[in-house]
């Protein structure tokens, strides 16, 4: 690259240019005389987050190991950019050769939440690559989605080409070689997109033809032609310890959200909280040799100069060798240059044994996610954690000098009352009774405690995808209500509690479970000028009602609606190898208040043992 | 012991802000493997201190920090380790190991001085116009801008800041900043196009936490003199030098005070 695609001038008048410029250590360059596949990696949302994803660097750098293949990225353009793009006309480019990105051979969106679904037109739109699939042209890149959005696609299925179902280490290598034969042979666009849905993994929304029964459900979801798959299976990486791992990461030079090396100690969940659709579609649960882990990490650090190193799973205290792993960390790795942050543990001594080796314990602070603030509630939705185990480990860490703590609730739970809701300030009150049971002189002055509650939106593949959302009157009602509960306690004051914003739930909720219907929802809402719809200070309600309005759907439909178990779900033609069967076990489960044990305690056959890996054969071989 | 590093910043990453260079080079002293020392307390910080801060759109070959080291390489292995850890567009020049007692250099920085290219956007007589007035700009008593800063903005003489001020190419102007490029300029086109024509602009001004001057206000100037409406975008700014005072209180280049490690 010896040129930027922005002028002097526009880079001068926008917030940190340093987004647009690429150029950043480690970025790969390529000679493009030696490429035959451009591939654009995108995610969706402004430079800072998108650069802190570990997905896209682990693809980036797996992309670029292969011969002829060369990934690049993009972000969102932030408003200010975005609007003098459309002004002078710009096209959207690519940091590493700030090409157009209408040039490339694929464009991949990574789709981690749902309002990120209008900057997905924005990409589109400012790349100049037609909106709708369907307009598109052998001129245009092909639009492929990935990510956990993608376990719902419908929402978005007009506007991409293909989506990639599953962890993304597996079949890019034979999608190129499709592609590359077919543009070879002069094929079709239709053509290399139908060849691309026999593709293990790949499902090309164009291939399949929705029905809706009278009341707005599906009535059928068919292939239309006969060789295209019913069924897409995920895919999944088995042998996760030699998986692609990016040893030399991008290092920005702007302040990113996570400004460190990462490194992924496990991927799955053995615990099953209902309301987790991580914790399904990620199984089965699969963890990284620690001794890999040990190399990256040096590797890493060494070739990012980072001075942070972190970990990443969806339950780090479930990785086997975690202690192994934190005292390497923290006694070979971390010292005056190099800081171990470590994501929230269960507490219990040994992370607080850790945390105070490497954190400060007056500023740093305890983490629970009770999630429910009822033992009944926390039954129903599998989350094992208990007041005692809570109190518990509280009476350790007070001991211990720490004095604040951090709870993390949900409100609007399947099967909720009031009762339950109460439950939060209720369980606060009793850690901070706990408190100050040791002795004045031997705690840490007062306690700060910090409660924040979200609104559960009920998401395809878990127990609680035929579950009815709150509706947003009750759960503003019922959030008040916790809120005036906390000022009845007797440690009122060093208790804080925060409830998070209601619409944008809603919406998350209407598409997390919606259909092909909402697309031209989505459409209009762009084209009424929603883009960032993630961030508050762009995010407007009213131009979804509109387009809401405009299109004759009812929201409710899709939020508050008990959908039986008959139903066939816009998502069922994926098959995530937990099957249906497990999931409507759960669901029964959860109302009758039974706790399902985690992976490792016992097998509860979800079914995802069919990918022949992880956790279900730990012990076997 | 403490080591001054001088490095450049070319066109590709102008638009990296200061605070982002000195997070730059803190990963990439990490990354080159150089024993640097920390401060105490809980979360130490490498010790580095850089020289004058550059405006964001202006490159330079003239930029300079310091670090403390706990043991240190030769000069030429530094430079070399560096610029092994280098994204195109930074390079870094040169290492002197400096004595025990050495100010640190964002304190004593006293001047830099700096080459001003009008751009191919602006009419041909305007550029002419300019030109010929450059040489003028000294003869005003005062040399009235508007100042702006964050909170009002106050008209302010700039002409005691203003230590040189000339008409140059970019070899005459190197000759100017004491480190003539001659016939082996190599590096100097990714700088300034067209490197022996005399159309760029020298001026050599204050600099430093005593009094700085930022090079738009002599462009403002001029343009206020030769009736020209100001646009930032006309002119490149590109920094050749910065320096500080010697004994003789003369202008000396910020690697005078240092050694060459051997």
């Amino acid at each position: 690259m010896n040129h930027l695609a922005l002028s002097d001038e526009i880079l001068m008048e926008i917030e940190k240019p340093a987004r647009y410029i690429g150029n950043e250590v480690n970025m790969v360059k390529k000679d493009l005389n030696d490429v035959d596949i451009r591939f654009c990696m995108c995610f969706p949302d402004v430079y800072e987050i998108g650069m802190s994803h570990l997905g896209i660097q682990i693809l980036y750098d797996m992309f670029n190991r292969m011969d002829g293949v060369y990934c690049e990225r993009v972000y969102s353009p932030w408003p200010d950019l975005d609007k003098i793009m459309r002004e002078k006309h710009i096209p959207l480019f690519a940091l590493e050769t700030q090409d157009p990105i209408k040039n490339f051979d694929f464009l991949g969106i990574t789709l981690q939440y749902e309002m990120c679904y209008t900057n997905v037109l924005q990409i589109l739109d400012l790349s100049g690559i037609p909106i709708w699939s369907k307009d598109r042209t052998l001129d245009d890149p092909i639009v492929i989605g990935g990510g956990p959005c993608s376990y719902n696609p419908e929402p978005i299925a007009d506007f991409f080409d293909a989506f990639y179902m599953g962890e993304g280490e597996t079949r890019y290598e034979e999608l190129f070689e499709v592609y590359r034969k077919m543009r070879a042979d002069g094929s079709s666009r239709e053509e290399i997109l139908h060849a691309f849905s026999k593709v293990p993994g790949i499902y090309v929304p164009s291939m399949y033809e929705p029905s809706y029964n009278e009341d707005g459900t599906l009535a059928s979801f068919n292939p239309i032609y006969e060789d295209v798959p019913r069924t897409i299976t995920k895919e999944i990486v088995l042998d996760f310890d030699k998986a692609p791992y990016p040893e030399k990461p991008l290092v920005p030079y702007i302040k990113v959200t996570q400004d460190r090396v990462t490194l992924e100690i496990m991927r799955g969940c053995i615990r099953g909280c209902r309301f987790c659709q991580a914790g399904m579609i990620y199984r089965p649960t699969r963890q990284k040799n620690v001794e890999t882990l040990k190399k990256y990490a040096y590797e890493m650090l060494h070739s990012s100069g980072h001075e942070e190193i972190t970990l990443s799973s969806l339950s780090s205290s479930d990785y086997e060798c975690l202690k192994d792993l934190t005292y390497f960390l923290i006694d070979d790795i971390g010292n005056d240059d190099v800081n171990i942050s470590l994501p929230s543990l269960r507490i219990d001594s040994f992370a607080l044994d850790v945390m105070k080796k490497v954190q400060d314990i007056k500023k740093s602070s305890l983490t629970f996610a009770p999630e429910a603030g009822t033992q009944r509630l926390r039954d129903v939705i599998n989350k094992g954690l208990t007041e005692e185990v809570i109190l518990r480990g509280s009476m350790e860490a007070f001991k211990g000098g720490w004095n604040k703590v951090k709870f993390y609730f949900m409100l609007g739970l399947p099967t909720e009352t009031m009762e339950d809701a109460e439950g939060i300030p209720q369980l606060c009150e009793k850690v901070a009774e706990a408190y100050y049971t040791i002795p004045k002189e031997e705690r840490n002055g007062k306690i700060k405690i910090t409660a924040s509650s979200s609104y559960f939106v009920p998401k395809p593949f878990t127990p609680f995808q035929w579950a009815p959302m709150l509706d947003p009157e009750t759960y503003i009602e019922r959030a008040h209500h916790v809120k005036d509960t906390f000022r009845e306690q007797l440690n009122a004051k060093s208790m804080k509690y925060q409830y998070h914003d209601t619409y944008v739930s809603v919406l998350e909720g209407v598409l997390a479970r919606g259909d092909r219907k909402l697309c031209q929802v989505l459409y209009d809402v762009y084209q009424a000028g929603g883009i960032f719809d993630a961030w508050t200070e762009f995010f407007d309600n009213d131009r979804w009602l509109q387009a809401f309005e405009k299109n004759g759907i009812v929201k409710e439909f899709y939020t508050t609606r008990e959908r039986s178990v008959d139903e066939l779900l816009p998502w069922d033609f994926i098959d995530i190898g937990v099957t249906k069967r497990f999931l409507i076990r759960e669901w029964e489960r959860a109302r009758q208040e039974i706790v399902t044990p985690n992976c490792r305690e016992k097998c509860s056959g979800c079914g995802a043992a069919k990918f022949g890996g992880g956790v279900c054969f730990e012990g076997k071989n | 012991m403490k080591v001054r590093i001088k490095y450049t910043k070319s066109e590709l990453l102008k638009f990296i802000g200061h605070l982002d260079v000195m997070r730059y080079f803190q990963k990439a002293v990490k990354r080159a493997g150089f024993d640097i020392a920390y401060s105490q307390g809980f979360s130490p910080h490498q010790l580095m201190s850089f020289a004058a801060p550059l405006a964001l759109g202006v490159t330079s070959e003239g930029e300079y920090f310091d670090a403390e080291f706990h043991s240190v390489v030769s000069s030429d292995e530094f430079v070399r380790r560096f610029n092994e850890q280098m994204a195109a567009g930074m390079e870094v020049k040169a290492a002197r190991l400096l004595p025990d007692d050495a100010k640190n250099s964002m304190s004593i920085v006293a001047a830099s001085d700096y080459l001003i290219t009008i751009r191919d956007e602006v009419p041909v007589d305007v550029k002419e116009r300019f030109l010929a007035y450059v040489p003028h700009l000294l003869e005003l008593d005062t040399i009235e801008v508007l100042k702006k800063t964050k909170k009002n903005e106050k008209i302010e003489d700039i002409k005691p800041g203003i230590y040189k001020v000339s008409v140059e190419s970019y070899v005459s102007a190197r000759e100017l900043a004491g480190d003539p490029v001659g016939e082996t300029a190599s590096t100097a086109n990714q700088y300034v196009d067209n490197i022996y024509a005399n159309d760029k602009i020298y001026v050599l001004l204050a600099t430093g936490s005593e009094y700085n001057l930022k090079p738009e206000l002599i462009v403002q100037a001029i343009c206020k003199e030769i009736g020209y409406e100001y646009n930032r975008f006309d002119y490149r700014i590109h920094r050749l030098e910065t320096y500080m005072r010697n004994e003789k209180e003369q202008l000396v280049s910020l690697l005078e005070t240092g050694t060459v490690i051997e």
